[in-house]
């Protein structure tokens, strides 16, 4: 309660509901009050509309076979619905392949990203020396570096190192580009830690990675749970480095695999609508189940900017 | 204690993987970009050193300065696109019944991939199939399909309205985390005083949350003038490069044109530019902040 001595004046109003506040106030503003809380639930139904109804008909059209989508309105309900667009684009279209390519990947870069992340912050926040602040600046400045800047050198590098086609470089690049906002996120939760359980750790004669893995790492679950849903959201999605790397089906992941397919099948709506949804049904049945806790990843990653 | 947290080489041992990473492949390689920018080369064969030459034809370049400004543009665009989802997130936390599921519904287009969402809008915008074309004829605001995407003087509105429907959840979930976090009390006694919840908006929650804000049109910014992936895929920079960014256009270049001298250029011209626009607004919004103390 520390506002309190802050506004002695609102003493008053502590206390009381609300409710009751609001009722102090002339009667003839409530009809008025009405009109623009009907007004606000307006507004927020149009930007739902507009937010949810290219994903409903997404769905729609994923369900048509080219007569109906050529022949009949778009906002006509697919009859019967083809399910048969989503078997054709999980085997003919490979989308089982690049769905397994993508979980790979993804799951590894953010498993090393969280470690690797981890120790860093652990390394800035908790032990002294000298370039530390200089070197935390240096890995938060990255947040900022185009990823376009980047890339001619590391296509010539993973060339001469053969890494070219090959699932490694996707994932040595995806730890390196999201660390930046990974150690970001950790530093504020690392930094509100107390110390006194490493302080009691280090005179019970812990050596420093017994007080990494034993005492200050299990207590940043919540924060681990937060970066490793940001990262992966980033490397599930992420485009330009697949499509610049890798080459041979065996290794593309989804976003690039859709690229390509929709790029051979042109006419075929209904199986392109298959894939898509295919590439969005994981994250957003991971959404139904963990809304919150990406939510909070999501505003994680930016509020302290 | 003194002994355990600084050990040279534990704090060796825990720093180095992050920095080696990021020196290795951010660091090095964006250094390297400037230093290809002095070369001809094709990717393959020989580097051969050609000074300024790159350099020089890029200031010259009428399309590199297009897609310049269409990044500039865009970078607007998503900054006055925060005014629109600041008033969503501001309605949203007016003890709105079903608040909860309005932000998560809005949320939902951040869950596809950039190229899965411009491969929906190609087909929303399709001239005869799609979606916005047989609304817009239907309820007779327009007479005959409109290229959208197909139209140079259109083609970067049109892209502009994905952005907004991919990014709205974000913002709007950042606002309404940050408005949160504003004091009730503070809000309780504004409506005492008699103020309005429009005064209350304007006057109490928004200064309250300004560094939020600030942030925001940072990531807004710098986000805006790397952006590619959606440009690429659903107009590869046409039609006649009227939709070209700095990265499409960098992209082309190096690994379409195998011009990869020239694309470096370019791409180091982003760096620049990128970071001194985050440079820029964090000075004019810190200059903000010492006029309001």
């Amino acid at each position: 309660m520390s506002t309190t001595k802050a506004n002695p004046p609102h003493e008053l109003v502590r206390g009381h509901s609300a409710a009751a506040v609001r009722s102090l106030r002339p009667a003839p503003w409530r009809p008025l009050r009405r009109v623009a809380r009907g007004a606000m639930y307006v507004f927020l139904s149009v930007v739902a509309v507009f937010q949810v109804y290219p994903l409903v008909w997404l769905l729609l059209f994923s369900l048509k076979d080219n007569t109906e989508i050529f022949g009949k309105s778009p906002f006509a309900l697919p009859a019967p619905p083809k399910w048969e667009n989503y078997v054709a684009a999980w085997t003919t279209g490979k989308v089982g392949q690049y769905f397994w390519n993508s979980v790979l990947v993804t799951g590894l870069a953010v498993l090393l990203t969280v470690i690797i992340g981890s120790m860093a912050t652990f390394a800035l926040t908790r032990m002294r020396w000298r370039l530390s602040n200089w070197v935390l600046g240096l890995i938060l400045l990255g947040l900022m570096i185009p990823v376009h800047s980047a890339l001619i050198p590391l296509f010539r590098t993973y060339m001469a190192l053969g890494l070219i086609d090959h699932p490694l470089a996707l994932i040595l690049t995806y730890t390196a580009f999201n660390l930046p906002v990974t150690v970001m996120i950790c530093l504020g939760f690392y930094q509100s830690l107390p110390r006194e359980l490493e302080e009691a750790a280090v005179m019970d004669g812990a050596s420093i990675h017994q007080i990494f893995l034993r005492v200050t790492l299990p207590t940043t679950t919540p924060v681990l749970s937060t970066t490793a849903i940001i990262n992966t959201i980033y490397n599930w999605n992420e485009f330009v480095f697949v499509n610049t790397f890798i080459s041979s089906d065996k290794y593309k992941t989804l976003t690039v695999g859709i690229q390509n397919f929709v790029g051979q099948y042109t006419t075929n709506w209904g199986a392109i609508g298959a894939t898509l949804m295919l590439s969005f049904l994981p994250l957003f049945i991971a959404y139904l189940l963990l809304s919150d806790r990406i939510i909070e990843g999501m505003t994680a990653g930016a509020i302290k900017g | 204690m003194n002994k355990v947290f600084a050990n040279p080489w534990a704090i060796l041992l825990y720093i180095a993987p992050a920095l080696v990473l990021v020196l290795g492949l951010i660091y090095v390689p964006i250094a390297f970009t400037g230093y290809y920018g002095f070369m001809d080369w094709d990717g393959i064969g020989q580097m051969r050193f050609i000074g300024l030459d790159n350099y020089r034809s890029l200031l010259a370049d009428g399309v590199f300065w297009r897609s310049v400004k269409n990044s500039v543009l865009l970078a607007v665009f998503s900054t006055l696109a925060l005014g629109g989802y600041l008033v969503t997130a501001l309605v949203l936390t007016e003890r709105i019944k079903g608040a909860d599921f309005f932000r998560k519904v809005y949320v939902l287009p951040l869950l596809l991939s950039t190229v899965a969402i411009a491969q929906l809008w190609s087909r929303v915008y399709h001239p005869r199939l799609g979606l916005l074309n047989n609304f817009l004829m239907a309820v007779g605001l327009v007479d005959r399909p409109v290229l959208w995407l197909a139209d140079p003087n259109l083609v970067l509105y049109s892209i502009f309205v994905p952005i907004l429907w991919q990014y709205a959840g974000f913002y709007i979930l950042i606002y309404v985390a940050a408005l949160k976090g504003v004091p009730n009390e503070l809000i309780e006694a504004a409506r005492i005083d008699g103020a309005s919840t429009w005064q209350i908006g304007l006057f109490v929650k928004i200064p309250l949350i300004m560094n939020v804000i600030k942030a925001t049109v940072v990531l807004a910014v710098v986000g805006s003038l790397k952006y590619f992936d959606l440009i690429y895929v659903m107009t590869g920079g046409g039609p006649n490069q009227a939709s070209e960014v700095m990265a499409s256009y960098m992209y082309r270049k190096a690994f379409r044109e195998f011009n990869f001298g020239y694309g470096s250029a370019i791409g180091f011209a982003l760096l620049v530019i990128a970071l001194a626009a985050a440079f820029v607004i964090r000075r004019l919004t810190r200059a903000d902040a010492g006029a309001e103390a």
